[in-house]
């Protein structure tokens, strides 16, 4: 399947905008994407191996955090996974 | 470095003047321009330039306090770097505005901030009126290392941005 990579990560895909990694569910494309690429795992995973509060993921156009099956999710080759970190941020006052 | 078109770069301000007293969002889309070296110290350094081609309007999903908060939905982050990839651009960067507030990022701009190497632009705007935007670098390679750097905004005039080798040849970067 195709997994979409935001710009700021791109530098650990060797630039590539879309990678393709196969697998059956969410966590198993996870494991391959950090096997190819494996300087990504730090910036989506903490040390404990939790997906990072901030890193979004969405299989298609679900956020995978409210799948019902979140990372255990099924995927098929023609799903897509996009990687999208939040963007947030106020004057604070 | 931000490099960005007159009209673009009007328009995000514009956007922070009609959503006053809330805060506006966006984000910006272009090519982002390395500097020397692979690294991901280099590709996020000052001497990068992020050249924007186009911005696009987000929402802010912060109601709850919009004079002092704004999220762009990831839902519609996703549609918009799908808008890119079919555009051939990326997303370089982001902006939002500070109503009566100063164009400098807050500890909340700065907790919130994660895409390293993109620039983060804010507009101070002043009882409805856009005074002051500054862009900001956010340089390093990990959260640990983060930090945001002052660029400089480079606006184009000319409706065509030269291409960015004949930019570099010039020596203006």
């Amino acid at each position: 399947m195709n997994i979409h990579i935001p710009t700021p990560l791109r530098t650990y895909t060797g630039g590539l905008e879309t990678v393709n990694i196969s697998g059956t569910t969410v966590n198993a494309v996870f494991q391959q994407l950090t096997v190819k690429y494996p300087e990504l795992k730090q910036h989506l995973f903490t040390p404990e191996g939790k997906l990072r509060s901030f890193v979004n993921v969405y299989l298609n156009d679900d956020d995978i955090r409210y799948l019902e099956s979140q990372q255990e999710t099924t995927v098929k080759d023609t799903d897509e996974l996009t990687i999208i970190p939040s963007i947030a941020g106020g004057a604070n006052l | 470095m931000l490099r960005i078109q007159y009209a673009d770069y009007e328009a995000l301000r514009a956007h922070g003047e009609e959503t006053y007293p809330n805060e506006c969002c966006g984000v910006l889309l272009g090519k982002s321009i390395a500097g020397e070296g692979n690294s991901a110290a280099a590709a996020n350094s000052a001497v990068a330039v992020n050249m924007v081609r186009q911005i696009v309007r987000a929402g802010n999903t912060r109601t709850d306090s919009a004079h002092n908060r704004y999220n762009i939905a990831p839902q519609e982050l996703v549609k918009i770097q799908r808008q890119a990839r079919g555009l051939g651009l990326d997303i370089v960067g982001f902006y939002h505005s500070h109503p009566d507030h100063p164009a400098q990022w807050s500890k909340t701009d700065f907790a919130e901030a994660h895409w390293l190497g993109c620039s983060y632009v804010i507009t101070s705007v002043e009882q409805g009126k856009a005074i002051t935007t500054n862009s900001f670098l956010l340089s390093g390679t990990g959260e640990d290392d983060k930090k945001f750097e002052g660029e400089a905004i480079q606006i184009d005039i000319a409706a065509n941005l030269a291409a960015p080798e004949a930019y570099n040849q010039k020596g203006q970067a």
